[in-house]
């Protein structure tokens, strides 16, 4: 697991690389948390287009994080999710909470 | 039967990624699509890990995973010997978590069901689950084909 990230007009982009499962889930937690923690962001856009696998513990991942930026008013959306993330984000409803984008 | 294989792993988060890939490579020799071998990959990975987690609770244990193959259908078990499940009807639903302050999704046996064509939970009442699961592996079927 690779988080690589930038801030570009106030918008936090993130980019996640590699396989978010439960043996990245507490460095991805972690890292993100320091990262807005620390982020004066007013959106914050995950692309997960070099997530090469995610099951259902990035999906807990990915919740966690929705709710706490929620709860500071930041949207989130997920960016070009790659074909085995999108799969597991379109069975779990995620996309409702965080609307997909392609660029 | 075909082939079988029987893999016997600890309990741990590292183990998780080699235990998908063996059962992944296991049925490379059907030809399957890249698409069918993800969901494989990702159901196995979704049982370990609620052996890691729920079965032994972070502790360490024993996971038994064993594959079958049989006139193109790939056939896994993944048995733990940890605490149970005392509802499994409840654990089978959508978002359904003993764990929400780990953030769990709940999304485990859903995600099986979805991505396997079969799937059985047995928990014994002395402890330990089996987690029984199929998928034909013919190129016009499967999802995302």
């Amino acid at each position: 697991m690779k988080i690589n990230h930038k801030t570009v007009n106030s918008a936090l982009y993130i980019s996640l690389s590699g396989e978010l499962d439960e043996n990245a889930a507490a460095y991805a937690r972690e890292f993100l948390e320091a990262l807005f923690e620390r982020s004066a962001a007013k959106k914050v856009v995950m692309d997960l287009s070099s997530l090469t696998f995610m099951d259902s513990t990035g999906i807990g991942v990915l919740i966690g994080r929705f709710k706490k930026l929620k709860g500071r008013g930041i949207p989130v959306m997920i960016a070009n999710p790659s074909k085995t993330a999108d799969k597991i984000l379109t069975l779990s409803g995620l996309y409702e909470l965080m609307p997909k984008i392609i660029y | 039967m075909d082939n079988s294989m029987v893999l016997k792993i600890e309990a741990l988060n590292k183990n998780e990624a080699f235990a998908r890939s063996v059962v992944a490579a296991f049925c490379v020799e059907l030809n399957p699509t890249l698409d069918q071998i993800n969901d494989i990959k990702t159901a196995v990975s979704e049982a370990v890990t609620n052996c890691v987690v729920h079965a032994y609770e972070g502790k360490g244990g024993v996971i038994e995973i064993s594959a079958a193959l049989e006139n193109r259908t790939v056939h896994i078990e993944i048995k733990d010997f940890g605490v149970g499940i005392a509802d499994v009807e409840a654990a089978r639903r959508p978002f359904f978590t003993t764990k929400p302050e780990q953030e769990r999704s709940g999304m485990g046996f859903t995600v099986m069901e979805s991505f396997m064509d079969s799937l059985s939970v047995l928990s014994a009442d002395g402890g330990g689950v089996t987690v029984v699961m199929s998928k034909n592996l013919d190129v016009n079927t499967g999802q995302g084909d």
